[in-house]
């Protein structure tokens, strides 16, 4: 195995695309398990964190840019960024522990391509778009785009998440990413959800995002949780309804994890759960 | 295939080292460097015993490549205690027997460092969580947060 | 040794301190030496081939191309270790299979490179041919004829004819009528519990590293719990002299039991044979999991009868035990100690050893004995429920006290379950309020705690300050309390101590580190051999005085003449004896050698308050206190990191620690990711409060205090998660899915 920093894009992409057994590393709290446990074999491991503007959080059309390399703890300490999507931040909080935080990266949790991965639901809530760089140029993609099934992604030969874009959070809207874990800490999540929620003036649901996590191939957005909300208060009517759409749209495995049962009683839970705490923000409540 | 020249700083020392592409910051610092200190418990980044400061920032030595460390600061165990004078997290465990085997003990020691120069007066909570990616099978980390608390307590104090 | 009656009234002086323990600087230093911190020159890597089957004829090993590799300087199979004695031959076949590999991740074969990159590659280039064969993982499935048989012809004349050969061993304990018990009961519970077979989950893997010469001597560096075990199981299997192998013991991050057997010390020291360099082995966290100690998995069927007061009048369960590939599963503890709290007139116990295709377990905390008390704590709870009856005043009022005849036959000298209950009851959490969704659970455990082979060697250096040599690895600070015990019976300050743990060649045999036997049994040989080095500073004493040896007393750390008519002499102090010893014979030392009895028998009664969610079977700890009889707590700190560190590991067990085996017979979960151990957010602080009724067998009165604490967690967890969730939990662990299913069956 080679190690490389290229110190531009440019050359990264030559790299990735020369060899078949190239590997992105960014914050490698992925890619070090799977090197050590033999899943990988890599010829050549491309460090992308000496590539300028991927350690970098820069306000961008009134949302964010987050560089492929940022650390889920580089977020956690951008005030910025956690009053426009907590949800989100705090999903890439969940990622392991403090330790691990000081590394894993959004990219990195999306191109791991892991259907639990926990701060997918929330971009894909947030409505996240990626910036891919590849031989072929620059294009932007859709968060639920990128993961193809669990451990592969629709990221082509050479290409590589350059960075996540957030895009601008409306007026009266709110994010929350909550996941379903045995112990405190320390898990793969069993269930995770994100919901957003954009509020009308009179308080009623104007739209609404909301994305499950670990209980399909890979992430997947909800369209019927999101229209059980749309044009409602959020009442214990229309929570039961959420509920149900995400119970129903819920196909889980059974696993060490979880049981089939179990991911989809709980995928109504939090989507509830986060439902009620995305509403807070939307109203500017703490929460 | 050739090894990798790193230079980099530990524990406030220019250290150079050569490493294969392969090899992690930890077997880095434990078989080229001699730091054993920092401990191996599980080589995945679930224990947070091989903790270690890069730049400041708390990671696993265990998921990181030497050759990363190039232009780094990295800070281990080894470089708590200034000569003789513990620091006063050490001190405190010793004094309130929050060890008991002490595998866990630098990594927790590190981590509980990095949180205090970030947060000077945590809550129980905070410490618990700061903490939950340090395993320690032994106390029951009763007696471990009890020394942090205490620590921090008194460098409030002294401050 | 019986309890020393002066110390009674003479309060002690170092002895119930809490002074900072001798290896603290090093520990949080990092300078500390482990298994896997040691290295010696020319040292080779050296790594383990496993089974990737549950269960397979191993038909051929072909190492050649492994062997070619440059860099790789020996292979070892089974084949270099030939016959070796039957005490061993388990030992043996679970360090480097025979003829098949019994579990998911069974040693096949091990190499020994230049470098850990070679090793992994060498590995890769070894080829095994295997017949798979059909395994069984369930201890209920590898009961049933007609299930996979691990061993030909391993039964015992216990196991009745025509149940299958997985069943090894049957055994039986108790007395009275379990029959004419129950007929007497106002209402008899039945149920079957199971637990998950868990891991002992120490942070530092098995590490080694071994030296071993043409000429038959050997070095041996290893983290275990019981380097003297290490020796003499590692000269068997080799052929070697006991003599002629040295074993140090490193620093020991952790046991719990899993350190009391080898695994990777035969290999290493063949590896080291073969190759003439010295070779260290150190395993990874999934080899640990894969292939090191669990503990059994099991299903236990109790059945209790109780008057509507409270009484218990009859006790009968059965134990079915399974230990992994080789026989000596737990069984037999769990069997004895089940009913072991309480005094009965009627209680049997039946106890069944079988053997799977898992890890061979090992020894963890109080071996056996957790799962047996979950059950029958369990039952206990059920009844004294059920007839609206306070369960601590059920417990007191079936308590075992001084002069009961035990379940497992011996009568009980003064003991402390009573008084764990009693301070349970005065306790303020007995009485503090409890909210929605959430439960108390209460619970009582036992365990016998050892003695055995002990030999220390304490020295008067010629200063007058004092070492210590024993032969027991410090796995949790017991340096501090033999340091605490020479220095409370020499008279002297603790930092004029120190207390170093001896390699195989500087003292005689010493049982391992297990059964909570360290304070007690080293505690006891540590404080003869000061009083026979104080016997020979008072006869030092009386020849400089001229009088007779009789008329020297010791006292506060210096020789005095006993009373008036033994003469006017000033006192003559442990460093003027010292300073003179050259001239009046020698050296002053005193040392004890010694097979340890009467080690004391211990309880302790747990109590917990759990919240359980009911949208999510989540179980949060709010609070939790133990109370347990430390007979002497030496050093309360490390009594009290004791009994947390117990209840911590039993809370794992109870709520999320589980091997989770796939229908392949593969081990699903190999770590510490989704092998769930309790990590610090789960948790709320442990309250400890210790109890001190003196072991009559110990001059201090110390009972060990290690073990006990991880059983009654178990139950006590379990009867608070069945309180608040509703519904009685009969299988561990209580991972969400299970509660919240258990919760939707219940309401129907």
């Amino acid at each position: 195995m080679r190690y490389e920093a290229p110190q531009d894009v440019e050359a990264a992409v030559r790299i990735l695309a020369a060899e078949q057994g190239a590997y992105v590393l960014a914050g490698g709290t992925d890619l070090l398990v799977k090197l050590r446990s033999d899943m990988i074999e890599p010829e050549v491991v491309v460090d992308i964190k000496r590539i300028a503007g991927m350690k970098a959080i820069t306000a961008e059309d009134g949302g964010w840019r987050i560089g492929a390399a940022v650390s889920g703890a580089e977020m956690g300490e951008h005030a910025g960024l956690c009053a426009d999507w907590p949800g989100v931040v705090e999903a890439a909080g969940l990622i392991g522990s403090t330790q691990v935080q000081g590394r894993a990266t959004l990219a990195g949790n999306l191109c791991n391509a892991s259907p639990a991965a926990d701060s997918v639901p929330a971009m894909v809530a947030a409505g996240a778009v990626v910036r891919v760089v590849g031989p072929k140029g620059t294009r932007d993609v859709d968060v639920i785009d990128i993961p193809k099934g669990p451990g592969k992604t629709t990221l082509a030969a050479g290409e590589f998440i350059a960075s996540v874009f957030l895009p601008a959070r409306g007026a009266r809207s709110g994010d929350a990413y909550l996941r379903f874990i045995p112990r405190t800490e320390m898990d793969i999540a069993v269930v995770g959800c994100g919901v957003a929620l954009g509020l009308d003036e009179a308080g009623k649901v104007s739209a609404a995002r909301v994305a499950l996590g670990a209980v399909g191939p890979k992430v997947m957005l909800v369209d019927t949780a999101a229209e059980a909300l749309i044009g409602r208060v959020l009442d214990e009517a229309a929570l039961a309804d959420l509920a149900a759409a995400c119970s129903a749209a819920a196909t889980p495995i059974e696993d060490k994890r979880g049981t089939v049962d179990f991911r989809r009683h709980v995928s109504g839970v939090l989507a509830r759960r986060a439902a009620v705490i995305a509403e807070a923000r939307a109203k500017g409540e703490k929460a | 295939m050739s090894r990798i020249h790193v230079t980099t700083k530990i524990n406030g020392d220019e250290t150079e080292f050569l490493c294969d592409a392969e090899a992690t910051l930890l077997d880095v610092l434990r078989d080229e460097l001699g730091l054993t200190g920092t401990k191996e418990g599980c080589g995945t980044g679930d224990c947070g015993a091989c903790s270690v400061t890069v730049d400041g920032r708390l990671v696993c030595s265990c998921l990181m490549l030497g050759a990363e460390a190039e232009g780094r600061e990295i800070a281990t165990i080894e470089g708590m205690a200034a000569g003789e004078v513990l620091h006063p997290l050490q001190k405190k465990f010793i004094e309130m027997a929050a060890l008991q085997c002490g595998i866990c003990t630098p990594g927790i020691l590190v981590a509980a460092k990095s949180l205090l120069e970030r947060n000077p007066d945590p809550s129980e909570e905070e410490v618990r969580y700061w903490l939950a990616g340090n395993l320690c099978r032994c106390t029951g980390y009763d007696k471990i947060i009890r020394a942090v608390l205490e620590t921090a307590a008194d460098m409030r104090r002294a401050s | 040794m019986a309890l020393d009656d002066s110390k009674k009234v003479k309060n002690f002086k170092v002895v119930g301190t809490r002074p900072n323990r001798p290896d603290g600087i090093d520990k949080v230093t990092g300078r500390a030496r482990f298994g896997a911190d040691m290295v010696a020159p020319g040292m080779l890597t050296g790594r383990i081939l496993r089974s990737p089957h549950a269960h397979a004829r191993i038909l051929r090993i072909d190492a050649s191309k492994a062997e070619a590799l440059p860099g790789v300087k020996a292979v070892v199979t089974r084949a270099d270790f030939g016959d070796v004695p039957d005490h061993v031959a388990d030992v043996m076949d679970n360090c480097m299979a025979g003829d098949k590999a019994l579990y998911d991740g069974h040693a096949v074969a091990a190499i020994a490179a230049s470098s850990a990159a070679v090793a992994r590659k060498a590995l890769k280039l070894i080829e095994v041919d295997y017949e798979v064969l059909p395994h069984v993982t369930d201890v209920d499935e590898a009961m049933k004829p007609g299930a996979p048989v691990l061993h030909e012809g391993r039964q015992q004349e216990t196991v009745p004819s025509g149940m299958s050969g997985n069943v090894i061993a049957r055994s039986e304990f108790g007395h009275g009528d379990i029959e004419a018990g129950l007929a007497k009961a106002d209402r008899v519970v039945e149920r079957t519990y199971r637990t998950g077979a868990t891991h002992q989950g120490y942070i530092e893997p098995h590490a080694c590293l071994a030296t071993m010469s043409a000429d038959g001597q050997g070095d041996l560096w290893v983290c275990t719990q019981g380097h003297y075990m290490v020796r003499n199981v590692c000269a068997a299997i080799l052929g070697l002299e006991q003599g002629q192998l040295r074993v140090t013991a490193s620093e020991i991050g952790g046991g719990f039991g899993g350190k009391t057997v080898v695994f990777l010390e035969p290999v290493a020291l063949m590896l080291a044979k073969k190759s003439g360099r010295p070779v260290k082995m150190v395993m990874s966290r999934s080899e640990v999991l894969r292939a090191t100690g669990p503990t059994a998995s099991t299903s236990i069927d109790v059945k209790i009868g109780m008057t509507k007061e409270g009484r218990i009048t009859a006790a009968f369960a059965e134990l079915r035990y399974q230990g992994g590939a080789y026989p000596g599963s737990p069984v037999d503890m769990g069997a004895m100690s089940a009913f072991a709290p309480y005094d009965l007139e009627n209680v049997k116990t039946v106890g069944w050893d079988v053997v799977t295709n898992r890890p061979k377990a090992a020894a963890y905390r109080a071996p056996g004995a957790p799962m047996a008390a979950y059950a029958v704590e369990s039952a206990i709870d059920e009844l004294a429920k059920g007839f609206g009856l306070d369960p601590l005043a059920v417990r007191l009022m079936n308590g075992a006290d001084e002069g009961t005849k035990a379940s497992y036959g011996p009568t009980y000298p003064a003991i402390g379950l009573k008084a764990t209950l009693e301070a349970a009851h005065r306790h303020p959490h007995w009485t503090a309020p409890l909210g929605e969704n959430q439960g108390r659970g209460v619970a009582c455990g036992f365990w016998f705690n050892f003695g055995g082979d002990t030999c220390v060697s304490l020295n008067v250096t010629p200063d007058g300050t004092v070492t210590v040599s024993e032969g027991n690895p410090d796995i949790g600070g017991s340096r501090a309390s033999m340091t605490m015990m020479a220095a409370e019976e020499l008279g002297i300050p603790y930092d004029q101590v120190r207390t170093i743990i001896a390699d195989t060649g500087s003292l005689g045999q010493n049982e391992v580190t297990d059964g909570s036997r360290v304070t007690f049994a080293v505690g006891l040989a540590t404080i003869e051999a000061a009083r026979a080095a104080k016997r020979e500073m008072c006869r030092r004493a009386a020849m400089i005085w001229g009088i007779d040896e009789e008329a020297v007393e010791w006292e506060d750390g210096a020789a005095r003449p006993a009373g008036p008519n033994a003469g006017k002499f000033p006192p003559m102090t442990i460093k003027e004896i010292a300073a003179v010893a050259s001239n009046t014979g020698g050296p002053i030392a005193g040392h004890h050698e010694v097979t340890a009895e009467g080690a004391g028998v211990s309880f302790a009664t747990h109590m917990v308050d759990v919240e359980v969610d009911p949208e999510t079977g989540a179980t949060k700890i709010l609070r939790y206190t133990v109370f347990q009889d430390a007979g002497r707590a030496v050093h309360p700190s490390y009594v009290e990191g004791q009994f947390q560190g117990g209840a911590v590991q039993g809370i794992g067990w109870a709520l999320n620690e589980e091997y989770i085996y796939g229908e392949d017979g593969i081990l699903q979960n190999a770590g510490f990711l989704d092998y769930r151990i309790p990590v610090a957010s789960d948790l709320p602080m442990i309250d400890t409060v210790i109890l001190e009724i003196p072991n009559p067998g110990h001059p201090y009165g110390v009972r060990g205090v290690g073990e006990t604490s991880i059983v009654p967690p178990l139950a006590a967890v379990a009867n608070a998660v069945s309180a608040a969730a509703g519904v009685r939990m009969t299988r561990l662990p209580m991972s969400p899915p299970r509660v919240l299913a258990a919760m939707q069956a219940a309401k129907g």
